[in-house]
């Protein structure tokens, strides 16, 4: 009893602090997958805050912009003209979604939308196998000229190694929450955004066009979705099993709350770092994998102190 | 004018209450009836039992339940495959510690082991609401799939991390396992789900029910005239995941024969979330309709080219089995978004004033 | 600090009912609530006798409704204590309330939409309903006859506030006055010995209002229950109360019967906005 107690509450810190190489190696690797989650989450964000749409199909949107890219590369294009056509692409998908789907359910319940994405993720899973099979494909790095290789930085009598594709993903990332922070809180158009996000109703009676912030809006997701895309790509393969990873972004979602985008960075940088630590230090306790299911606990916990999340709105219920 | 009312008069509240009140859904659910457990068994084939029939009774029986917590009380669940996994382990279990015990007993009494775990993951729906309470569930889904695998007990220490269906018999004849046939395991399937169902009907009729979507409508409300709302989500968790877990055994112990973790993954809780969307919140009726329709749909897809006599190569079908069922779905969340169940009823609405338009 | 007047027994204001009173049954004693920066209400105290129709009355935000959902149990006080029959309560939550025999309704209906008007009903004879899960499931002999029994009252109930036809009608289908009625019958079925009423004559007509006036009272005739309302429609309220409490700005600002109150000069400052 007192060695589990031991080896539960003691011994990770002490192997911490043992080998502090690897625990910032560990933090690392945690800090990288923290910030692709965000990337995920962010996706979320944007089209949750101006449409009040969960966009389940945010996952599939990031493998099949990747899948668009390599495809077309493949076939012959080169790899920026195949990266411009691809941003064409997520536009002409923005366009679709908003006239398919968001027109015709514009005053439906939350849930019903919700589900029309489930659709949507079914149907991009079925086109994006017929037209580019179902194999893992590679991601096109050297074509992008991705920095490859890494750096090994010592410390500690080890070493830490840094993938230089991580630093550029972080410096990305970081690049383009700023320019998205700038669009929601500076412009014109970040002004209508957040408006439609209040209320459709009152919105539309100023006369702010919601079918065209919808499309900016999806269409800016699917850029975020492509960057991620490439980016988780580049680390591992491009194949459909990412889609999955994209249910990670929840419990990001649920600490950074459902509408702030520095929360979406905030809440994927900790759920990456837990997970990573956790499966790294108390991992063997438990059998190995506890990743699969780590960062929805880690989220559920932060939810019984926090039931609105770390940055979501105090709800406050009228009667 | 088939399904006018008119005539039909209630002397007591009893009557009033009754089941199926109105003389024509008397005799559509006798007939129903009939058919399932006589006239099904005569004449379908085993093919017809074992890939459609079954499989769309263990998922309406899924569908049930999860209708129970998300339909009624409106609390969202991803986590239904976990719990029929529950179900479904712990029917082995007991079948292993327990041989010489009635296997439907045993199948009914795994709902109880899921009913429980449910209930854990259910705790924290007195601070969560919502969304929020979604994710609960999903923790609970990956968990326990999680556990399927780690915890070597539950499938006793097989090689392969599958479990493997012993021979049952019921008066004789062999139920599970290799040796029974798809007729007995067709009757014993539709004899728990009818119970179950009638079962769930009366809750639903009942305090119990009344309580569940007052706390889906307004909780606030619900907790002003007198409702307790812990208590009464914590039982929507725990009878909706008995049913999931009844469906979860039966689908080891009566359809497939063997199952792994796999078996119940995240994927599977979508797809019965779409079965009670689909069929229609709040409506067991719909439990049944949405899981005909989202377990009937492809294989009819993948039957249909080779009906034809068109060639087209399996992986192709299967593909756009994927995109016609995504379109379909969006498709029927604009025309219909409260299910099959409500263009049910507003089939019996035509047939009550037809042949007037209205 | 306030007025406490001494009715006679059985003595009426015009318009009422000769009505015996009976002891306090309720009284709110230096109630403070406040959310966030924002006080809703202000050291205010009252009480209510047994039997007796309570108006509140004030300017919109004077902080009536928080009253209420302090008397409810939704909101807890930062200051002050509730009495009800003696019993002191701190901290009640809203099914305590429900279970000590206070009813509600509310401004903006909270009816449960996806039920029909019968459900609804049937909802408030919850806490008078105690078949266990298993008799329920099976709807065998006892379930079956609380049920049934329970039904009886509410149809009764059904019945006097005169809502038989639409009795099936999802609520969320009827208009905005019926739902008003079938939030009071709901309230009606918990068989509350104080029902507090939120405006229950908003956006009514004169004619539904008469109606609404008459169901009433008749509920605190018939079934002596204690009346606590909220409203705005000052011919209302001086036709049916016993005695009225006027807030502003959450403190109270006068306290007696309709008359004394009408002449209440800073009541009247009240209403006209006179700064202060």
């Amino acid at each position: 009893m007192m060695h589990l107690l031991y080896s539960i509450f003691v011994d990770p810190f002490v192997q911490m602090g043992a080998a502090p190489d690897l625990l910032a190696q560990t933090l690392w690797e945690g800090l990288v997958s923290g910030i692709l989650y965000s990337l995920i989450a962010l996706g979320f964000v944007l089209i949750f805050k101006a449409s009040g749409v969960f966009n389940f199909a945010q996952g599939i949107m990031v493998v099949f912009s990747a899948l668009t890219l390599v495809g077309l590369n493949e076939h012959g294009v080169p790899a920026y003209l195949a990266l411009a056509i691809t941003l064409v692409v997520m536009l002409g998908l923005a366009f679709a979604v908003e006239r398919v789907i968001l027109r015709p359910l514009v005053n439906q319940p939350e849930i019903i939308l919700f589900m029309a994405t489930f659709g949507l993720t079914y149907f991009l899973i079925g086109v994006g196998e017929l037209i580019f099979g179902g194999d893992p494909k590679v991601m096109i790095s050297d074509q992008l000229r991705l920095p490859s290789g890494s750096y090994r930085i010592p410390m500690a009598g080890g070493y830490v190694q840094m993938q230089k594709i991580d630093i550029a993903a972080t410096v990305i990332a970081s690049l383009m929450v700023a320019a998205l922070a700038i669009l929601f809180n500076r412009t014109r158009i970040g002004r209508a955004l957040r408006a439609v996000a209040d209320s459709h109703r009152a919105a539309l009676s100023v006369g702010i066009s919601l079918e065209q912030i919808w499309v900016i809006v999806w269409f800016a997701a699917g850029v975020v979705a492509l960057a991620t895309g490439i980016m988780w790509g580049a680390r591992s393969n491009v194949s459909f099993a990412l889609q999955i990873i994209a249910l990670k972004a929840l419990p990001v979602l649920i600490l950074g709350g459902f509408t702030s985008i520095p929360g979406a960075i905030i809440g994927g940088i900790i759920i990456g770092v837990g997970e990573k630590m956790g499966e790294f230090y108390w991992g063997p306790l438990f059998g190995s994998g506890i990743e699969s299911w780590l960062a929805y606990v880690i989220a559920l916990v932060f939810l019984l102190f926090r039931p609105q999340g770390l940055f979501g709105e105090r709800i406050i219920e009228r009667l | 004018m088939f399904y006018r009312e008119v005539g039909q008069y209630k002397t007591s509240y009893a009557a009033d209450e009754a089941l199926f009140p109105i003389l024509q859904d008397k005799i559509g659910i006798a007939v129903i009836l009939l058919v399932a457990f006589v006239g099904v068994p005569l004449t379908a084939s085993n093919f017809t039992l074992d890939s459609i029939l079954i499989p769309i009774l263990v998922f309406s029986l899924a569908a049930t339940g999860l209708n129970l917590l998300t339909g009624y009380t409106g609390l969202l669940s991803l986590g239904s495959a976990g719990f029929m996994g529950v179900g479904a382990y712990a029917c082995y279990k007991l079948a292993t510690f327990f041989p010489g015990v009635n296997i439907v007993v045993l199948i009914l009494c795994s709902g109880f082991f899921a009913a429980a775990v449910g209930s854990v993951f259910g705790l924290p729906s007195l601070r969560i609401k919502g969304f929020y309470l979604a994710v609960a569930t999903l923790a609970a889904q990956f968990f326990l799939s999680w556990c399927f695998i780690r915890v070597a007990w539950l499938y006793n220490y097989n090689v392969s991390a599958s479990i493997e269906v012993p021979t049952k018999t019921l008066f004789g004849l062999p139920v599970t396992g290799p040796t029974a046939t798809p007729v007995t395991r067709y009757l014993i399937a539709l004899s728990i789900v009818a119970l179950l169902t009638l079962l769930a009907a009366n809750l639903m009729r009942g305090r119990i029910g009344r309580a569940w979507m007052a706390v889906r409508d307004m909780d606030l409300a619900a907790e002003l005239i007198g409702i307790r709302l812990y208590q009464t989500k914590l039982l929507a968790f725990a009878v909706s995941s008995f049913y999931c877990g009844v469906a979860g055994a039966m689908m080891v112990f009566l359809w497939l024969g063997n199952a792994e973790s796999e078996s119940f993954n995240i994927n599977q809780s979508f797809l019965i979330l779409f079965m009670v969307i689909i069929g229609g919140l709040g409506s067991l009726l719909g439990s049944f309709l949405g899981a005909a329709l989202i377990w009937g749909l492809p294989i009819v897809l993948r039957a249909a080219p080779a009906y034809f006599g068109i060639r087209i190569q399996s992986a192709t079908v299967e593909q756009s089995t994927f995109v016609i069922l995504g379109v379909l779905i969006i498709l029927f969340l604009i025309v219909e978004p409260h299910g099959l169940a409500r263009l049910w009823q507003i089939g019996k609405q035509k047939l009550r004033v037809w042949p007037f338009p209205y | 600090m306030s007025a406490q007047p001494q009715l006679a027994e059985g003595a009426g204001e015009i318009g009422a009912p000769e009505r015996a009173l009976g002891g306090t049954i309720l009284v709110v004693e230096e109630v403070s609530l406040a959310f966030g920066g924002v006080t809703a209400l202000s050291d205010v105290s009252f009480d209510v006798r047994e039997h007796e129709v309570r108006a509140i009355i004030g300017p919109n935000g004077a902080g009536k409704s928080s009253m209420l959902n302090v008397m409810n149990g939704f909101y807890q006080p930062q200051k002050g204590v509730i009495r009800f029959r003696g019993r002191e309560f701190h901290g009640m939550k809203p099914y305590e309330a429900a279970r000590m025999g206070i009813g509600r309704t509310f401004q903006n209906i909270a009816l449960f939409r996806g039920m029909t008007v019968l459900d609804n009903v049937m909802t408030g004879r919850s806490l008078k309903m105690h078949r266990n899960f298993f008799l329920q499931a099976l709807r065998l002999g006892p379930a079956m006859h609380e049920e049934i029994e329970h039904r009886r009252a509410v149809e009764e109930i059904i019945d006097f506030l005169e809502i038989q036809h639409i009795r099936r009608t999802p609520v969320g289908r009827l208009p905005y006055g019926l739902q008003k009625r079938v939030e009071l019958a709901r309230a009606l079925a918990m068989e509350p010995t104080l029902l507090l009423l939120d405006e229950p004559m908003a956006g009514m007509n004169l004619e539904e209002k008469q109606d609404m006036c008459r169901f009433v009272l008749e509920v605190n005739d018939h079934f002596g229950t204690t009346i606590v309302l909220i409203e705005h429609d000052m011919g209302v309220v001086m036709d049916i109360s016993d005695r009225v409490v006027v807030l502003d700005y959450g403190r109270k600002i006068a306290d007696g019967t309709p008359d004394e109150v009408r002449g209440d000069r800073a009541v009247i400052d009240a209403y006209l906005g006179v700064a202060h």
